[in-house]
Formats: structure tokens, C-alpha cells, sequence
């Protein structure tokens, strides 16, 4: 293997059965003993499971097929990734959440805390209490939530986890962020080298791989190779996604745009806000680091959310952005509240054109976003 | 050349000529986008407008159905190019039969927009579930309104406010009242969604009902700013695609077919 080329569509149509095809590695891994655990935001710091020996796998669900099911415990007017993500859980329909040996969840929104209350009566979870400022103090007890979940892991797993394997972990997912970053920073090229549907295929199967090593040297060649490639020939309108995570309604939403723009930035969970800040490998204290790391992260949870405004700026400046469209899944309250100060932000102080979209995981909006974001960018 | 504009909405389909001839028409809308399209093709055809001479651009929700359109182009776009022809800088509320919009242009392009889509109170839908419970048709609803003085409908929810009106029925209210109550509500809906975006000096109104005086009228009570009606207000997206038809280039030759 290596030797062969493979060809750039062939690749990105891997990466976008990766969720599919992972589900056999996982069945692998199962058997040869070695632990997986289910992650459901991208606040865990995934790094001590790691240190653990054990794989993190999405348990996001991107469909709405068990939402009947998730109903029957959860309120109707919940956002589609809680009910999605519980009821794919509940019926055992998806293999990474039957195959995790241990859940964990944050006390991010209040959807998902409380619904981890029902996950927890049919699977091992270990809930993180994530302060929602980025307070010294806040930070503290992050910290302090961290070697509590060390020393789950540790006694779950039975392993010790020593700083020497930590800061292993360390360095492997802060070299694959830098090959996420090297990947989508080719989207600045104008017009950029691929479609936006093409690099999300690849932002989104990205996380279902296992194999960490080759999944930075891939992406590194990739980038390169995109590079080499160049632009595509048209030159279109180009937008950026930001607001709640994606992965349920990505299809929809960028094919829409994509009739006649070019969707280059993603600072959703998925794309940069998850992956853009890396750990601080040298800290003497790397608990620290690796706390600091994970609180910095810009979610609509935390109050204020300092770090979102400024990623947003500077993504709109890298990557010359002409319109922002926010996507809120229905319901979520605190993205859709803080949409109102992004718009000001994006259209005031930026006068950059903005929209927000309110969207869940059916189809049944398919031919209203097509007008709604078609007249968006007819209008750029 | 004829250029040609095609607004297939969900209840009523538009077409509009410009070329030697200036000509519109209309025609309802069935349940199938397709067919519709099939019949406006054969009206075209009687009336003498070549295809092989035309270049078309289909709006509206049925847009694509539209196989022989040059170009699809949103409805926001074709509006605001139907409006902006006579008021380049102005705010434009378009009440369709299953949606409502609102529009801003400044210098002749969209500069802001909102729409509801998802929900039937506020459009033409709501109007003319509330005319078929009043045994009336939508402008004889308009007309009866008018001598009347509105009772309350104050559901947000189509469902719902036909149960208000079946119980104003019941209550023996008399009929100009609750059609006076259904202009009410429905311009209160619309004046909502138009008062989310700052209005422009210019407010006007299309959409299938703007030839209705008493809608603008009370929509504009609403906002506390007048609302006028645009002339030929219904044809507003087809027209304005029609003109943005005028404006692809002459790419006809490369059309196959
Ligand atoms: S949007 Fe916030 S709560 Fe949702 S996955 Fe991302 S970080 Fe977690
Ligand atoms: S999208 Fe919003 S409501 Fe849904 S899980 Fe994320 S933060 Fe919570």
C-alpha cells in the first residue's frame, strides 16, 4: 500500500463512507479487547482516552430515523441532535454506541445534560461538569474535572494514566489538528480547490478513524495535493458556516448554497472550532494546558463567548468571506439567542452580508432552503 | 427576442411577455408543478411567442419544474427586480398563498430579506381557508370587511383561528365582522414579519392580493407606515424575471432542443 495513488474523488468518497466503514474497525477493535469510548461534544479532551489506550468515536447521530423512538421519552421541541443522538442510542441502532465501552458527556447545553440523565439508565456514562464561563475560576474546576475523568478512565480500564503517555497524546492529536488545519486552510485559495462538500465529507468522516498516524500523513498529502491542483475554475461568492454542529443537515444546507457560491469556511463543531487551538505540548503543568485548551473553545454555552466573535472575525478575513449563514437546529436556544449578536457583529461591524437558518434533521425544508439561501447568495 | 418571465407559485402560476408584445397572464396552479409548466408551454404557443425566440427564466416554488426555463432564479431576486424597475430603493412585502416575504433593496439590489415559510398564518392560505369557512370567495371576503368592525382572531395558528372563526359562526356575530377580524389578523401577522427589517421610506405591497386597497390599507395601520400597492402587484416575480431574462445574454444559440 502507499504506492498507489489514489484518485482525489476516490478519496474524498472514502472519507465520506468513513462513518460506514468504521464500523467494522470498531468491531475489530472490539475484538481484540482494546476499549472505545463515546463522545457526544467536542469539549472532551480527548487526549486522556487516548492516554488510556482507548478510541474516541461521535456519537452525534445525523439522522432523524430514531427520532419517533427518542420522542417517546424526550419532549418533541428538542433540538434534532439530542433526540437523534439518544434515540439511535436507545435502540441500539448505532454500533459506536453499542460498541463504547464508556460514554462521556459535558454539562454543556441543558438538552443534552438532562438527557444524559435517561442515557445513563441503559449505559455506563461519566458526565463532566464544564463551567460555562472562562474564568481562572472556571478553569480550576475544569482542571479539577479532568483528573476526575482520569481516574475513571484509569479504574475502568484498568491502566494508569502517566503524564509520560499524556503528553504522547498530546502530541499525536495536536499533530493531527495540524493536519485538519493544513487541509481546510486550502479552502483560502480563491476560487478554492474543491467543492465545500467535498471538504466537509472529509472535516466530517475525519473523526471516525482510528488510525491517527496515517490519518495527519493523509490529510498533510491531501492538502499538498490540493494545492498542486489549484483553484477550481469559477470564481463564486464565497460563504462561511457557523452555529450549532452540522453533521445532521450538511448535505442540505451546502448543496443549497453551492448552486451558485462556493461554502470555503466551516467554524462549526467539525470544522474549525473544534480543531484551530492546539495544546501547549511544553507546559510544565500539562492538566493545565490541556484544561485551558478544551475551555477556550468558542460553544454558544458559555457566557460570554469572547472566543467565537474572534474566531469569526479572522476566519472571515483569511478566508475572504462575502456572506455568513449561521445554521440553528430547531430549538437550540442558546445559538439561536447568541445568532442575533453574530449578526451584529458579522453585518455592523464587519458589513459582511448574514443569515441565519433555522433547520432540522427532516427533508421536509429541503425546497424552502433552496430558496431562502439561493436568494442569499443570488444576492452577493 | 421575447423574453419571458414564469412565477409558479402554489396557488397560481405567472407568466409575463416582454418582447414585440407586452403580455400576461395567469393560471391556477394544480398539484403537479409539471403539468402546470406543460400548460403554460401550450399558452405560449397560442399565442404566437416562439420559444426557439425567447429566453426564459422560471421563479417560484415550482421553478425547476420549469424544463424549458433558461435560468431558475429565486423568487426573492425576481421580486425585488420586478419592484425596483419603478422603486429602486424600497421595501417590498410580498403576501403569497403559502408564504410571506419581506424585502429590502437599496439602489436597486436586495440588500436584506426575510421570509415565513413555515408556518400558514399571515398568507394567502390562511385568507382563503377563513373565506371558504365565511362561504365566500377572498375578494368578496375583502369587500364584506370593509363595512365591518374586526372581532378578535388572535391564534397564531391557522387550525386554531378557524376554530375562533367556527365559534363566532356559532355566536351568530354578524358575517362583515369576522371577515373584518380576518383582514385584521392577517395583516397584524404580516406587519410583524415586514416590522422585522427596517423598513425602507418605501413600503410596497405584491403578491395576489395587492390589488385589494383595504389589505395594504390595513397592513399599513399595522406598521404605522402607508403600504402601497405595486400596479400589476401579482405579477411582480414574473415580471421582474422577465426582466432579469433581458438581462442573460444570448446564450440561446448554445440551447439544444
Ligand atoms: S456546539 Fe457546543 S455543545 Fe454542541 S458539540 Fe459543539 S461544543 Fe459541544
Ligand atoms: S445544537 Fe444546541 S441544543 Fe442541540 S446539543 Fe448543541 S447546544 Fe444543545
Amino acid at each position: 500500500m502507499g504506492e498507489y495513488i489514489k484518485e482525489l474523488p476516490d478519496v474524498f468518497s472514502e472519507f465520506s463512507e468513513q462513518r460506514r466503514q468504521s464500523f467494522l474497525t470498531a468491531m475489530e477493535y472490539k475484538k481484540q479487547g482494546k476499549p472505545l469510548v463515546g463522545a457526544f461534544c467536542t469539549y472532551l479532551p480527548m487526549e486522556l482516552p487516548l492516554a488510556a489506550g482507548a478510541s474516541v468515536v461521535s456519537l452525534c447521530s445525523v439522522s432523524d430515523e430514531t427520532i419517533p423512538a427518542a420522542e417517546q421519552d424526550l419532549p418533541r421541541n428538542l433540538c434534532p441532535l439530542i433526540k437523534a443522538s439518544y434515540g439511535f442510542a436507545k435502540t441500539d441502532k448505532c454500533p459506536y454506541f453499542y460498541f463504547s465501552d464508556l460514554v462521556i458527556g459535558e454539562t454543556t447545553c441543558d438538552g443534552k445534560k438532562k438527557m444524559y440523565e435517561f442515557l445513563s439508565q441503559f449505559k455506563p456514562i461519566h458526565v463532566m461538569e464544564l463551567p460555562h464561563t472562562q474564568s481562572e475560576q472556571a478553569l480550576q474546576l475544569w482542571k479539577s474535572e479532568l483528573y476526575r475523568l482520569k481516574a475513571a478512565l484509569e479504574e475502568r480500564f484498568h491502566t494508569e494514566i502517566t503524564e509520560e503517555k499524556l503528553r504522547a497524546a498530546v502530541r499525536l492529536r495536536n499533530q493531527v489538528r495540524r493536519s485538519m488545519i493544513e487541509f481546510y486552510d486550502t479552502m483560502q485559495m480563491d476560487p478554492p480547490p474543491m467543492s465545500g462538500m467535498d471538504c466537509y465529507n472529509v472535516l466530517n468522516g475525519a473523526p471516525f478513524r482510528f488510525d491517527l498516524e496515517n490519518l495527519a500523513k493523509e490529510l498533510t498529502e491531501l492538502a499538498a495535493r490540493l494545492r498542486e491542483r489549484g483553484s477550481l475554475p469559477e470564481r463564486k461568492p464565497r460563504i462561511l458556516l457557523t452555529g450549532c454542529p452540522i453533521g445532521g443537515v450538511y448535505k442540505k444546507v451546502i448543496s443549497a448554497l453551492e448552486q451558485s457560491a462556493y461554502v470555503v469556511a466551516f467554524e462549526n463543531c467539525g470544522g474549525a472550532k473544534a480543531t484551530h487551538e492546539l495544546v501547549d505540548e511544553d507546559a510544565d503543568d500539562i492538566y493545565e494546558a490541556l484544561a485551558r485548551r478544551y475551555l477556550n473553545i468558542g460553544c454558544s454555552c458559555m457566557t460570554p463567548n469572547p472566543n467565537r466573535m474572534t474566531l469569526l472575525r479572522k476566519m472571515i478575513e483569511d478566508y475572504k468571506i462575502d456572506g455568513v449563514v449561521e445554521v440553528v437546529l430547531q430549538t437550540c436556544l442558546t445559538y439561536s439567542v447568541e445568532s442575533g449578536l453574530i449578526r451584529q457583529m458579522v453585518t455592523k461591524d464587519l458589513g459582511v452580508p448574514y443569515i441565519s437558518i433555522e433547520t432540522d434533521y427532516s427533508m421536509a425544508d429541503t425546497a424552502q432552503l433552496q430558496t431562502r439561501l439561493g436568494a442569499f447568495t443570488e444576492m452577493l | 427576442m421575447n423574453y419571458i418571465g414564469i412565477d409558479i407559485g402554489s396557488t397560481a402560476a405567472k407568466v409575463a411577455v416582454l418582447g414585440e408584445t407586452q403580455q400576461y397572464f395567469v393560471l391556477p396552479t394544480g398539484w403537479s408543478s409539471i403539468d402546470t409548466a406543460r400548460a403554460i408551454q401550450e399558452q405560449l404557443q397560442q399565442r404566437g411567442i416562439s420559444l426557439d425566440e425567447s429566453l426564459v427564466v422560471s421563479t417560484g416554488y415550482g421553478r425547476s419544474a420549469v424544463n424549458f426555463a433558461d435560468k431558475q432564479i429565486t423568487e426573492i431576486t425576481c421580486h425585488a427586480a420586478g419592484c425596483a424597475e419603478k422603486y429602486p430603493n424600497c421595501s417590498v412585502i410580498d403576501v403569497g398563498g403559502q408564504d410571506t416575504k419581506t424585502i429590502r433593496i437599496v439602489d436597486g439590489v436586495v440588500s436584506d430579506f426575510l421570509m415565513n415559510d413555515k408556518c400558514s398564518a399571515g398568507t394567502g392560505k390562511f385568507i382563503e381557508v377563513m373565506a371558504n369557512r365565511l362561504g365566500c370567495d377572498i375578494d368578496h371576503l375583502f369587500e364584506i370587511a370593509e363595512r365591518g368592525s374586526a372581532l378578535p382572531i388572535s391564534s397564531l395558528c391557522t387550525v386554531f383561528a378557524e376554530s375562533e372563526v367556527i365559534n363566532h359562526v356559532g355566536a351568530g356575530k354578524p358575517r362583515e365582522d369576522i371577515a373584518a377580524g380576518v383582514v385584521d389578523s392577517v395583516a397584524a401577522k404580516v406587519a410583524g414579519l415586514a416590522g422585522r427589517l427596517a423598513l425602507s421610506d418605501q413600503v410596497v405591497l405584491t403578491g395576489g392580493l395587492s390589488h385589494l386597497p383595504l389589505f395594504a390599507q390595513s397592513i399599513g395601520k399595522k406598521l404605522g407606515h402607508p403600504v402601497q400597492p405595486l400596479e400589476n402587484g401579482r405579477y411582480a416575480g414574473a415580471y421582474g424575471a422577465a426582466l432579469l431574462a433581458q438581462r442573460l445574454e444570448e446564450k440561446k444559440n448554445r440551447k439544444e432542443k
